[in-house]
């Protein structure tokens, strides 16, 4: 299973959002995108997820061209993990995740027994079984970026992308979730995700695209390419990157200029 | 929910309606008790000998069946085309007709009585001029830049009033001493006047619709998480859109078409359905659908024994309606 994107770019109008993006992934990696607000990042994600019509470039799934393919076909190679947020019907987490199997079900077929188990196995792989029967608007924040998770995974697509997955999440639930991603591109899935924590991508990542403006910036492996000028660079701020010993080996942490 | 108790329910709300059916024969000018209607429904179909009534059969057939259906097939109707407006616009204050139908068809209804036109005609007016009003607002939402859910509601809105002061002009010039008060008695709502051939006539459009947006249920709950969710979840959302305000488009302007103008129910019983069974359309839309009904032939059970007077049907469902939405308002207002 494999992502290839050429030379993407990408106008609302008048407005160039992308202007030459260019990626290359396969399975088991888990890619992070960094760039600041406006970088052309959720855009980026919305054309991979065939969302938007009308770019020009070349994106390839599995070696085939996405333009060519419809909505559904690219469900099932490629499946979506938005930010948590508050639904406009609390369905329960159960009912969420089942809507995931929706594209395994051919026409107006309802989901039956197959694609219940589905929903309690994946309920299972995030830990959140006990969740089930809860409504999706009364769990905490990590938990229902969880439950996106499980969904997604309910939709057996090897491909992952994920919109911010830590943003509005506390502290501990942000490295749960980043756990649980980085073992799911140990699972064999390409995870493609958007941050704005550059420590992030430093712990967790096997790949970092860096957006500037709308270009690719740089492609690279976090320890060839993220460093203090980049930070500079992209984030307009200084930072040292450092080692550090702890018990459980050595940890690269930015450590900010604080004046 | 569990698929059991989702069965359960439907069961239990069928179960309800059939028994509000049965007993709604037992009231008006000419009672007809349960044991009675029985007793002729059963010799009717097995060609028993009669015993009873030629009144009682006019009754039961020419009069009171007709009623009761109409009640039934509009509630049922109405509550299952609001129930999948508010998936589709995201937006659990939506109601069937936010896209112009019942504007568009009370305008037609409103030309059609003012030329002095029969009976047929004003349904059949108000019918086109239902799809015509919700067609325009589509068409022209389809050129919305952002959000087409977004355009789309404030397109109805605009047709609906451009529609209502139609309504209104031909209120003015009508003739204060009869069509005036035909035109305003009709877009109050009412079915007492509905006869089998109309009733035959709405029924097309009206279970055709139904059964369309019960073989979407499943979609439904999928598309109420947005336009890009929807899509990344393998849904046609823009099919999608098209054929539920179709299908809804259809119930509700054949329903007003025959009954005038009944607001509330499509907004009100989804709204109850959700209360008690929760969000999932596979069971919240058949159950809005029997409740609809079952609330629907009550209300005109009231309509008819109220008052020796009829009461238009409009006046008494936003006598319900209307309480239950400020009690909404004031529950959102505490959670916030």
């Amino acid at each position: 299973m494999t992502l290839e994107v050429k030379d993407l770019r990408f106008s609302y109008k008048d407005n160039r959002v992308l202007k030459g993006v260019d990626l290359s992934a396969g399975a088991g990696q888990c890619v992070f995108v960094l760039g600041e607000n406006g970088a052309g990042k959720t855009t980026l994600f919305r054309c991979l997820l065939g969302l938007l019509a009308g770019y020009t470039g070349e994106i390839h799934i599995d070696g085939t061209d996405a333009a060519n393919m419809s909505s559904r076909e690219i469900a099932r190679k490629i499946a979506y993990i938005p930010q948590a947020h508050t639904p406009v019907f609390n369905y329960t987490v159960f009912e969420t995740v089942l809507m995931g199997t929706n594209v395994l079900t051919a026409g107006l077929r309802t989901p039956g027994k197959l694609e219940r188990e589905t929903t309690e196995q994946m309920l299972e792989q995030m830990n959140i079984p006990h969740l089930g029967e809860r409504g999706f608007a009364e769990i905490s924040g990590g938990e229902q970026q969880l439950a996106l998770i499980a969904r997604a995974l309910a939709q057996k697509s090897r491909i992952l992308i994920m919109d911010e997955p830590t943003a509005n999440l506390d502290y501990g639930n942000q490295f749960r979730v980043m756990r649980h991603i980085r073992q799911l591109a140990r699972d064999g899935y390409l995870v493609i995700l958007s941050t704005h924590n550059p420590e992030h991508a430093l712990l967790y990542s096997d790949m970092v695209l860096v957006l500037k403006e709308g270009k690719a910036m740089v492609y690279g492996e976090p320890g060839k390419i993220l460093n203090q000028d980049l930070i500079k660079s992209v984030y307009g701020i200084s930072v040292e990157l450092q080692t550090v010993r702890a018990p459980w080996g050595d940890v690269p942490v930015f450590i900010p200029h604080v004046e | 929910m569990k698929a059991e108790k989702g069965r359960i329910y439907i069961a239990a709300f069928a179960v309800i309606f059939a028994a509000v059916f049965i007993l709604s024969f037992a009231i008006g000018k000419y009672p007809v008790a349960p044991g009675e209607l029985l007793r002729v429904l059963f010799g009717k179909i097995t060609g028993a000998a009669k015993t009873w009534t030629d009144e009682a059969e006019l009754v039961i057939f020419r009069i009171r069946m007709p009623r009761l259906l109409a009640g039934a097939m509009i509630g049922a109707g109405l509550s299952t085309a609001g129930a999948a407006y508010q998936g589709l616009f995201r937006n659990p204050l939506v109601s069937p007709d936010v896209l112009g139908a019942s504007a568009g068809a009370g305008f037609g209804a409103a030309v059609a009585i003012y030329l002095g036109l029969g009976y047929t005609l004003i349904s059949t007016a108000a019918f086109v001029c239902g799809i015509a009003a919700v067609a325009t607002a589509y068409l022209v939402s389809a050129k919305a830049r952002r959000s087409q859910t977004l355009g789309m509601v404030l397109a109805g809105i605009m047709i609906s009033s451009l529609f209502s002061s139609g309504t209104s002009f031909i209120k003015l010039i009508a003739d204060p001493n009869n069509t005036l008060p035909s035109i305003t008695f009709w877009l109050m709502g009412s079915i007492s006047s509905v006869r089998e051939d109309r009733l035959i006539w709405a029924a097309v459009p009206i279970l055709g619709g139904m059964l369309v947006l019960i073989a979407l249920r499943w979609k439904l709950n999928i598309l109420t998480t947005g336009e890009d969710e929807a899509r990344s979840m393998g849904i046609n959302t823009k099919l999608m859109r098209a054929v539920v305000v179709c299908a809804a488009t259809l119930i509700t302007s054949a329903s007003v078409a025959i009954s005038g103008l009944i607001g509330w129910v499509g907004l009100v019983i989804p709204h109850f359905a959700r209360m008690l069974v929760g969000y999932d359309y596979r069971v919240m839309m058949p159950v809005s659908m029997l409740m609809g009904a079952s609330f629907m032939v009550l209300v005109d059970d009231l309509a008819r024994s109220l008052t020796t007077v009829e009461i238009p049907l409009g006046i008494l469902t936003a006598f319900v309606g209307a309480p239950f939405f400020l009690y909404l308002i004031l529950d959102r207002g505490r959670r916030v």
